[in-house]
């Protein structure tokens, strides 16, 4: 993997689901971390937004020396800074989380972003593998643990998804010692989102499965059951040529043999 | 003859050779950080603090005080004496008679010293310390030789060449072992360095029958938090770091260890004493970690202790029980030095491991360790009706009901309590979801950042309401407020409330008869003293007296009391867990066993959980309050009446 290879990760203010309050990101520690193994403290951590959030000290802890912070008010369009600023420098990886856990959480970021930028983006990778001559072999994330193996030229745009590495622990020490070094930065405020309404979601009402297990063995395995895969084909008093014949295609679709 | 002249030489020799050696050691501690200490006020209490603390733990091992008192009783004496009658020649038949009994005294204690080193138990270093009780023959018997002429039991120039140069090989190789080995790191370096550091110990409040077991806080504005190099450490533990007499004790009963786990407490203290004076770890010859090769720790003053000189996980593997510091015959403080290391690893290098850095990070947003929603703080208690100290402002005492909480077990603990404090028609109330974690596992963890900021946001809450107790389930919530929270009130003493255990609580309710109570009806019972109860805070009797009071006749575990052995949930050990050969609950369930168990009572929900987890079939595990819930005669509904008539008014 080239030394000189330029990463900027993309940070928001997360969110605790259970008590609501300011924490790094899930997804976005996991981007820091994914920065942190391929640059090492080289990585550029970027916010756009308060720098005097504590929170961000979260993510100074897992070891950044220094974090760059956009100078943004709440109600300014965090997406137009960072593509402005990140125009300007060209880095050649950009990593986001795939959603925020606050704000907005439209999962818009990196799709607005990878169009301002007019570079490719891939979605929901779960670790880039290897970059090497302009190139990056990106494992996609797909759901029951599946990978898809991509290949992206550099420059390019990729949203983090959680089956990519955790975040490692955030050290207090560090964290407080790490330089935010806050920008002014030009803010465009988000003409969209002053018209919107914003009301309390409301709880769904879940409809309650009908459970005809009697034995807790039963239970247990309605609970855990795999959902049933759709397609696909049976093969079964077809000769053993012909059956093998249809796994083979099978894993060439699938890119599991070559 | 040649020894009247060569024998001061002597002397002096070696005096002036321990006093060089003392600067030199004394240059070693001080290379430590500062902590003030009344020097003064030390060592005029060091006398005190050496003949009557320091001789009350020893003592519980009659033959190795007696040993020792005889040996070390004579061996100062002896010393003086020579000074006065050898060295300045002072010609006394009294001084000289003197001389031979202390002489004697010491040679009667060598001997006893050297019948425990024909077959040492595993626990006793070996190596050089097998030498120790031939200096002291050799030294005392020399001595006593030399001395004979001067009490005028023989003539001047007695003996001859040959028993002159004897005498001399005794004399030299008694002064240096005795005296200057003192000061330049042999055995004896515990006398010298204990007496020290018996003077400036960290924590004088422990003698005079005292207690001090609250972990110090650490200064978050610090170049580098916790204890990175052995320089890291106050000047005055560095110093009790060499007071050791690799006696063992501490290896004895650490629970780690026996559990065969990568630590030894015994070893680590030395291991300090390298990291303090460089060097490696080959000659150490006590038990080494379990499962971990000796000869290949490297370590000195400058350098990282975690890189080359101890594992990390010989820090992890401790349950801080506190059972080594309560051993220690020279009162070593083991459990600080692990936290202090453990905050490093910690606070600067985001290294806990296991499940630590989930249970911190869920402790910071959520301060609860499992991360559960902080409004649902009160589900347990749905049911329940209890009084909120947001609502009533006031009431006689608060129920501090911990993360139990959370867990389905001491959910029904704490229903028990609750339903023992309605009984007795206590004043109580809870702060509900103004609560939070007490801070202790992330302060064990090494995380004083969050437990200080868990801490003060409690006292903030605290400070809200007026109450004249507190009580709690949980003997580490009942510890942290007790000891630890004084720190961080903005007075630095402690808020204006008394910090109760259950069991002390109840047991005063019986006491004035405010709980009727049925006899216990089952086997045999035992009682697991919970290490932040018993040895953290000297809460032994009560638990054992409301016991007694369900007419339990308890079958004592040979651990028990201050010797009680963890239950393996205390420190983060079940966050972190190190593996070993077993499982500290399993050992303990088998003490539990081995008296015929049926039942084993506890106080403590940790504890609970850690026992219930042993493999059946093995006892039933309950808290006392349990016990009493169970065998409560409920009242007629007088008082009941009464408090409805109150609320109407």
């Amino acid at each position: 993997m080239s030394s000189d290879l330029n990463i900027v990760a993309l940070v928001s203010i997360g969110q605790h689901p259970k008590s609501g309050r300011a924490r790094r990101a899930e997804q976005d520690a996991r981007a820091v971390e994914l920065g942190l193994r391929l640059a090492g403290e080289r990585v550029q951590v970027l916010h756009a937004g308060d720098a005097a959030d504590e929170s961000l000290r979260q993510y100074a802890g897992m070891g950044l020396k220094s974090l760059r912070i956009l100078q943004q008010s709440a109600d300014a369009d965090a997406v137009v800074a960072l593509g402005d600023y990140l125009n300007e420098h060209r880095p050649d990886v950009v990593l986001t989380g795939v959603r925020a856990e606050s704000g907005e959480s439209s999962g818009m970021a990196p799709y607005l972003l990878a169009e301002k930028l007019g570079w490719p983006l891939v979605t929901r990778i779960a670790d880039i593998v290897s970059i090497e001559n302009g190139e990056a072999q990106i494992l996609q994330a797909l759901p029951r643990g599946q990978r898809r193996a991509i290949q992206v030229r550099l420059p390019f745009v990729a949203s983090v998804d959680m089956a990519a590495t955790a975040g490692r622990q955030s050290a207090y020490g560090p964290g407080r010692r790490a330089q935010l070094e806050a920008m002014p930065w030009v803010e465009t405020a988000d003409s969209e989102r002053t018209q919107w309404q914003h009301a309390p979601a409301r709880k769904r009402p879940k409809r309650l499965k009908k459970v005809k297990a009697t034995t807790a063995a039963e239970r247990f395995k309605a609970a855990t059951a795999k959902s049933q895969g759709t397609g696909g084909r049976i093969i079964k008093d077809q000769p053993a040529v012909e059956q093998a014949q249809a796994i083979f295609d099978l894993l060439l679709e699938e890119g599991v043999i070559r | 003859m040649i020894l009247d002249w060569l024998l001061p030489v002597l002397i002096s020799a070696a005096l002036a050779l321990a006093l060089a050696g003392a600067f030199k050691r004394a240059s070693l501690w001080r290379a430590g950080q500062p902590e003030s200490v009344n020097l003064l006020a030390g060592l005029m209490a060091m006398p005190r603090r050496y003949l009557v603390d320091l001789h009350h733990v020893v003592e519980r091992d009659k033959y190795m005080s007696n040993t020792h008192v005889a040996t070390a009783g004579g061996f100062v004496l002896s010393m003086l004496l020579i000074i006065l009658v050898h060295l300045f020649g002072l010609e006394s038949r009294w001084l000289a008679w003197a001389l031979l009994a202390s002489s004697v005294l010491m040679f009667t204690g060598a001997v006893f010293v050297f019948k425990r080193r024909l077959n040492p138990p595993s626990r006793l270093s070996k190596g050089p310390w097998m030498r120790l009780p031939k200096s002291l023959l050799m030294f005392s018997v020399s001595f006593f030789i030399l001395t004979l002429p001067a009490a005028g039991i023989l003539p001047d120039a007695f003996g001859g060449w040959v028993l002159a140069l004897v005498l001399l090989v005794g004399v030299a190789w008694g002064l240096s072992e005795l005296v200057f080995g003192m000061t330049w790191g042999g055995p004896m370096k515990h006398a010298f360095a204990g007496a020290l550091h018996l003077a400036f110990h960290r924590r004088p409040e422990r003698f005079n029958g005292g207690r001090s077991t609250g972990l110090k806080p650490v200064d978050l504005q610090a170049r580098v938090l916790g204890v990175e190099k052995p320089t890291d450490f106050k000047w005055n533990q560095l110093l009790g770091f060499d007071a050791c007499v690799q006696c063992g004790k501490c290896e004895a009963v650490c629970p780690a260890y026996a559990a065969g786990q990568p630590l030894n407490p015994k070893k680590l203290i030395q291991d300090m004493v390298i990291g303090l004076a460089g060097g490696t770890d080959a000659k150490f010859a006590g038990s080494p970690y379990p499962g971990v090769e000796l000869g290949h720790a490297v370590g000195g003053p400058g350098q990282t202790i975690t890189e080359g000189l101890v594992n990390s996980d010989t820090l992890w593997s401790c349950t801080t029980c506190r059972a080594c510091v309560e051993e220690c015959p020279m009162m070593i403080e083991h459990v600080d030095a692990i936290v202090d290391m453990r905050r490093f690893l910690t606070m600067e290098k985001g290294n806990t491991p296991n499940k630590g850095a989930e249970i911190l990070e869920n402790l910071i947003a959520t301060d609860n360790p499992n991360g559960f929603d902080p409004a649902g703080r009160m589900n347990w208690a749905a049911d329940q009706n209890l009084p909120l100290m947001a609502d009533v402002k006031q009431a006689e005492v608060l129920f501090w009901v911990s993360d139990g909480a959370f867990d389905m077990r001491s959910q029904r603990i704490l229903r028990a309590f609750v339903k023992v404090l309605k009984a007795a028609g206590v004043d109580f109330a809870v702060l509900g979801d103004e609560e939070r974690d007490s801070g202790d596992v992330a302060r064990r963890l090494g995380d004083d950042a969050t437990f200080q900021s868990l801490a003060k946001r409690n006292i903030a809450v605290l400070s809200k309401y007026r109450f004249k107790r507190i009580v709690t389930t949980d003997p580490h919530a009942f510890h942290v407020l007790k000891n630890e929270y004084g720190d961080f009130y903005p007075n630095g003493k402690g808020g204006d409330y008394e910090v109760l255990h259950h069991t002390t609580f109840i047991n005063e309710l019986v006491q004035q008869g405010r709980l009727q109570l049925d006899a216990f009806k089952g086997g045999t019972v035992t009682y697991h003293d919970p290490c932040y109860l018993g040895r953290y805070n000297g809460e032994y009797d009560s638990p054992r007296d409301l016991l007694k009071a369900l007419g339990i006749e308890l079958a004592e575990m040979e651990r028990s009391g201050f010797r009680s052995r963890c239950c393996g949930g205390g420190g983060g050990a079940p966050i972190t867990d190190i593996p070993g050969e077993r499982r500290i609950a399993d050992m303990r369930m088998e003490d539990a066993r081995a008296v015929g168990a049926e039942l084993v009572a506890v106080g403590c929900q940790q504890c609970t959980a850690m026992l219930e987890g042993v493999v059946e079939p093995r006892p039933v595990i309950k808290d006392i309050v349990e016990l009493v819930s169970e065998a409560l005669i409920e009242r007629a509904p007088a008082p009941k009446a009464a408090r409805v008539a109150e609320v109407m008014s």
